[in-house]
């Protein structure tokens, strides 16, 4: 009985137990974080003496990441899946009894991809920018600033617990807005900087405030501690702590409701927008809800809101992403759209958790490709971002238009391209959860589809097809090797990436050592994912939404200003009414209470305060009246002083 | 052989003294020999040296014979026994156990860079007077100036306070622990009465210093005398048995209590005298202002630490039976200082004079593990010390350095320091960790300090005492933090400070205070672990040596 019960329990739930890692890569994966960060020490406290080599520095650094993170892979593949989760112990700062205060790192599975995209991808960046950035007099800093980021990210996904990943967290945001501001001289970009920040501390209160209750709840904020009491704790509770990380989530990853800073961060240079606006940073929600996956598994309800937030905003994003004209804004809207994608896996449970991560790593490349893409149009077009200013580029930029079409193709979902895979993984996820909700994601998933065939063909032909609207005394041309490397590379995995991922449920099972199986593990077919209803609608969207776009932009003419809007577009165009919804609805009201607040602060909290202070200030003045510097006084004081110790000691007899 | 003369009992066991000598181990008091043998040296290389070459001599003597001191007593401590305390010398009047070993090493190496500070020398001009004997402003003054006239007897006199900061700590017996009282105090009353620039003032603050210090001396050894009165014996283990059975030889009916807390109290008041606990701190900040900077260094980390290191081994030692008696007096004590020099300390418009106070309010919450009488209290009043002397060193490293103008003197009035951030930013941040470390910000040495001398009060159940600690701290971190924000935040004042470029010896002391500073708020474990009993050690064994006898 019992050991049949043990077996089932084997079976059912794969989920690996930690252990000290032991090889000497793993025990010493804090290199990890390290490399970026010396490198983001030495840039910025070596100031203009590290001007000439600096950015070589800073980005043979990630890729030294890069290299340890493959061999840290290795390790991991090398022992079996029971048992690849890591316990790396960095640093024990002081332990006081029962209470220590230390450092350690979780590898296993989930973070080794993350650790895996982000150094990756990142590496690819710092080479682009090594370009992109040539004429700029502080790209040092900026490579600081990137090397920083890819330090704070690791932090975030490699921590083993919820207060390290918090640091990771924050880490990041301030990284973001140094680097969304980094052209802090033009107005808009300081404002972009300040708003994703601010926006961001409304998410960040959500995680803070899910931790302290776990703390109170659990006694500690380790992951194991946390997920193993999950199940016990109260439902109410549960859901209150998975509604918080989901606020959390929803900042980082730009989801509804708190979506409004993500268009405005393209302010910053574009591999900024590439690496952390799209490929990295902002999956830092999904990765939070699916690593604290056994909380949403306890508290049902916040798992549903999780999936309908990531359809809302799958929607809202497309929508956006069809009326924008300024290219990265246009892909901007595409990236919410696309992480709302993985949102919505993320919160089917486990049966969507490697879709959602699957997906998370194929966008990361094609979108990163995209972005950089735009990069380049931009480099050659001098800094142009309208895309009715384009027209007919594909002549001029051949091996920019061949990677950008590729990340097209990969994002829309061409069969047998990267996206393809991991995106027929979510739709199928979604309708087999079952239930109206599933039938209901699924078809806003399928609709999404449709959308992203659309805005992202129109980004095409508005780019590289159609005729040429160029600016007076444009000379586009072709980006430097170091630019162009970056992108083929990129491109290259939007085309193989998702088959090597998906094929035969590759990832899936690498993952389920460390998010947990499904309950009823899927047969993998090959022709399941191309003659199931669902796969047969997403191809028809698919194509029906780049015909819709074919006929209005590639048939017509495009014109070089754009027309007077109809209800709809507007509606789109104006980030549907977000930003004014925000100010009418908090940032008003808000004003308001601070000035009471400010009032309240000033009266009655500075009257305590400075009632205190007035008090110490008087004692004092009061007490140094005794120092008057004659040594018969002093010698008086240590009389009386001595009278008061024996006195004190003559009570005992 | 103090401790003979005093005990009839050693004297009728060992009748014939030319018979029976002393087995003393000379290894074990081999970093004290050191430093006495070099400061003898030094005096005589006074005499016979010509004047051109002393400096060059001395204070390669100095470094020479501290470094040796330093290396002699790790080696020591690596040759004790391990699972022994240590061991008692010349009949029990010296004691060599692992505590006075990290005491004494702590001296050792505040004291050397101490000495670097002592030996700055800018254009043949150092910070102590020309020529001492000189009366202030006058002919005879200015030409000893115009030749450049220099006090080299300023390092044997060091040599000679380090030697007494060594054995102060180390002692056995009461009578021993006066003699390095005033061996570690006489050459100090006089360096502070050196310094070169305010003569009048520092001259002043060296009286004083004599005077209050003679005073407490006297406090201190009439305490003695109770002390001895009510055990019999001067030996710090005799007088433990004593307590510990209700009454030496004159008293077994145990009516000799009050002659014993008195003797407490006396002996009390000397020693909280030296680390300057109120209400015996008045000549502290007038002390510390007067003299000269490095010899203010010298005292506010060498002085303190050998003072408590003395403190924690007589309230620990021989008065270790009677702790229920005198915890109520050192509460009182612990209150008035960390609150009252805390508040003092607020409207201080004077850096050296505010480094002062705040020297007290440390000593204050040193005192609070000195109450918890218990190895967690040890370790944590240990560890408090070394990480402070570091901190304060560095601190009145930086004050060296801040002229109000080149070749001028020390620009120490704290409004003269606005924008210094931004005219000096290394210097100012130095200052400013410095300062962070003093209020007990995470991440520097002097949190892991606090927390660690707190955790072992509150453990030992004194938490009211933590609470007033908390909240001094509070009132601390606010003059604290508004140094920093004067030195960053506030407009440089018109004709502002000039910081002179830090020579070789200075800028090491001030990196040696910033690593000591961040590594052991960083990395504590290493030290802390080494000094905190591990729970798989039993409980009871004392890391003090109490024997008495010349064992080895």
């Amino acid at each position: 009985m019992a050991v049949s019960e043990l077996t089932l329990a084997a079976e059912q739930h794969t989920t690996a137990v930690t252990s000290q890692a032991s090889g000497a890569i793993l025990s010493n994966a804090w290199l990890l974080i390290a490399f970026p960060l010396v490198g983001a020490a030495i840039l910025l406290l070596g100031g203009r003496r590290t001007d000439g080599w600096g950015h070589w520095l800073g980005t043979a650094l990630p890729l030294a990441s890069f290299g340890w993170a493959v061999a840290a892979l290795a390790e991991i593949l090398a022992v079996a899946p029971e048992e690849r989760s890591f316990s790396v112990p960095v640093y024990t700062w002081f332990s006081a009894g029962a209470f220590e205060a230390e450092v350690a790192l979780l590898l296993d599975p989930l973070s080794i991809s993350f650790a895996l995209l982000i150094t990756g991808v990142g590496s690819l960046i710092h080479i682009y920018s090594v370009g992109y950035m040539a004429h700029d007099e502080r790209r040092r800093r900026f490579f600081a600033y990137l090397n920083l980021f890819v330090a704070a990210m690791l932090v975030l996904v490699l921590a083993d617990n919820f207060v390290l990943l918090f640091l990771g967290w924050e880490g990041v945001g301030l990284a973001s807005y140094l680097l969304i501001g980094f052209w802090q001289h033009k107005d808009s970009a300081a404002v972009a900087a300040k708003k994703a920040f601010l926006v961001n501390r409304v998410g960040d209160m959500g995680l803070l405030i899910a931790i302290m209750l776990m703390f109170t709840t659990f006694g500690t904020v380790a992951f194991t501690g946390v997920f193993g009491a999950a199940e016990e704790a109260g439902q109410g509770l549960m859901t209150a702590i998975g509604l918080l990380l989901l606020l959390g989530a929803c900042g980082k990853s730009a989801q509804l409701p708190l979506q409004s800073w993500l268009l405005d961060a393209m302010e910053g240079p574009t591999p900024v927008s590439a690496l952390i606006h799209a490929a990295t940073m902002v999956t830092a929600g999904v990765y939070l809800i699916v690593r604290s996956g056994p909380v949403f598994e306890a508290a049902p309800a916040a798992q549903t809101t999780v999936a309908i937030v990531g359809a809302a905003t799958l929607l809202a994003g497309a929508i956006i992403g069809c009326a924008k004209d300024d290219i990265k804004k246009a892909l901007a809207g595409s990236t919410m759209s696309q992480i709302g994608y993985m949102t919505l896996a993320a919160g089917l449970g486990p049966i969507g958790y490697a879709a959602a991560i699957a997906h998370l790593i194929t966008h990361g490349f094609f979108k990163a490709g995209l972005f950089l893409g735009a990069g380049s149009v931009m480099h050659g077009m001098n800094d142009e971002v309208d895309m009715r200013r384009y027209g007919g580029l594909r002549k001029a930029m051949p091996i920019t238009f061949a990677t950008f079409g590729l990340g097209y193709l990969a994002i829309i979902g061409f069969p047998l391209l990267s996206g393809w895979w991991t995106k027929e993984g979510i739709i199928e996820a979604a309708f087999s959860s079952g239930g109206s909700v599933g039938t209901g994601l699924g078809v806003a998933a399928l609709a999404g589809a449709g959308l992203t065939a659309f805005y992202m063909t129109r980004v095409m032909i508005m780019t590289f097809f159609g005729e040429r609207r160029w600016a007076e005394g444009a000379h586009p041309h072709e980006s430097p090797a170091s630019m162009t490397a970056p992108m083929i590379v990129l491109a290259a995995g939007s085309v193989f990436l998702g088959a090597v991922l998906v094929f035969g449920y590759r990832f899936a099972h690498f993952l389920e050592p460390a998010v947990g199986a499904p309950e009823e593990a899927h047969e993998f077919h090959l022709a399941a994912m191309f003659t199931s209803l669902p796969s047969l609608a997403a191809l028809g969207l698919m194509v029906a939404g780049a015909a819709v776009a074919w006929f209005m932009y590639g048939r017509r003419e495009v014109p070089a200003t754009a027309p007077r809007p109809g209800p709809v577009t507007a509606f789109a165009r104006n980030e549907l009414y977000g930003n004014a919804l925000n100010e009418g609805l908090l940032m008003r009201p808000g004003q308001a209470f601070a000035a009471a607040l400010s009032a309240f602060d000033a009266k009655v909290v500075d009257g305590l305060v400075h009632g205190v202070g007035t008090s110490v200030r008087d004692g004092s003045r009061g007490l140094r009246g005794a120092q008057t510097g004659f040594a018969r006084t002093y010698a008086l004081t240590m009389l009386f002083g001595a009278a008061i110790v024996v006195a004190t000691l003559a009570v005992r007899i | 052989m103090a401790s003979m003369a005093s005990s009839a009992q050693a004297v009728l066991a060992s009748p014939a003294i030319t018979e029976n000598p002393p087995q003393i181990d000379y290894w074990l008091l081999s970093p004290m020999l050191v430093v006495f043998g070099a400061a003898v040296v030094g005096v005589l290389i006074e005499a016979f040296v010509p004047a051109a070459r002393r400096r060059t001599i001395q204070l390669g003597l100095a470094l020479a014979s501290v470094a040796a001191a330093f290396v002699l007593t790790v080696l020591v401590a690596g040759s004790l026994p391990a699972g022994e305390a240590g061991a008692g010398i010349a009949f029990g009047s010296v004691a060599v156990d692992r505590v006075s070993l990290f005491i004494q090493g702590t001296v050792l190496v505040l004291g050397f860079i101490s000495l670097l500070l002592i030996a700055e020398n800018r254009r043949g001009e150092s910070a102590f007077a020309a020529q001492a004997a000189a009366v202030p402003g006058s002919e005879e003054e200015r030409e000893h100036v115009l030749a450049g006239s220099q006090h080299t007897e300023v390092y044997p006199l060091v040599l000679f306070a380090l030697l007494g900061m060594q054995l102060f700590p180390a002692s056995g017996d009461f009578l021993t622990m006066f003699i390095a009282l005033e061996v570690m105090s006489l050459p100090l009353y006089l360096l502070c009465g050196l310094a070169r620039r305010r003569r009048l003032f520092s001259q002043e603050a060296a009286v004083k210093y004599f005077l209050l210090g003679a005073f407490s001396s006297a406090f201190f050894l009439f305490g003695i005398a109770m002390v001895y009165g009510y055990a019999g014996s001067v030996s710090f283990a005799e007088v433990a048995r004593a307590i510990e059975e209700g009454g030496g030889p004159l008293f077994a009916d145990g009516g000799g209590q009050p002659l014993l807390l008195l003797g407490i109290g006396l002996v009390g008041v000397g020693l909280l005298f030296k680390v300057g606990a109120v209400p015996f701190h008045n000549w502290k900040p007038d002390v510390y202002q007067g003299a000269p900077t490095p010899i203010t260094a010298l005292m506010a980390s060498c002085t303190l630490v050998a003072a408590f290191g003395a403190l924690l081994r007589v309230f620990y030692v021989p008065f270790g039976p009677s702790a229920a008696d005198w915890a109520p007096m050192l509460w009182v004590v612990a209150v008035l200082t960390m609150v009252l020099a805390a508040v003092i300390a607020v409207t201080q418009r004077d850096i050296k004079r505010l480094l002062a106070y705040s020297s007290v309010v440390h000593a204050g919450f040193v005192l609070t593990a000195v109450i918890a009488a218990s190895p967690e209290g040890l370790a944590g009043a240990m560890f408090y010390l070394a990480a402070y002397g570091f901190t304060t060193i560095g601190a009145f490293a930086v004050v060296t350095l801040v002229r109000t103008h080149e070749n001028g003197p020390e620009a120490n009035e704290l409004s003269q320091w606005a924008g210094l951030g931004r005219t000096s930013p290394l210097l100012a941040g130095s200052l400013a960790l410095f300062l962070l470390a003093f209020a007990g910000i995470p991440l520097t040495s002097g949190f892991i300090g606090k927390f660690a001398v707190f955790q072992a009060a509150m453990a030992a159940g004194a938490t009211p005492l933590v609470v007033v600690g908390v909240l001094s701290s509070a009132v601390t971190a606010f003059f604290y933090v508004r140094i920093i924000v004067l030195m960053f935040f506030a407009e440089p004042s018109e004709g502002g400070p000039t910081v002179v470029r830090a020579g070789a010896f200075t800028g090491s002391a001030i990196a040696v205070g910033v690593a000591a500073t961040f590594l052991l708020g960083v990395f504590p474990s290493p030290v802390l672990d080494n000094l905190i009993p591990q729970p798989g050690q039993p409980q009871d064994e004392s890391l003090l040596a109490t024997s008495e006898g010349g064992a080895r």
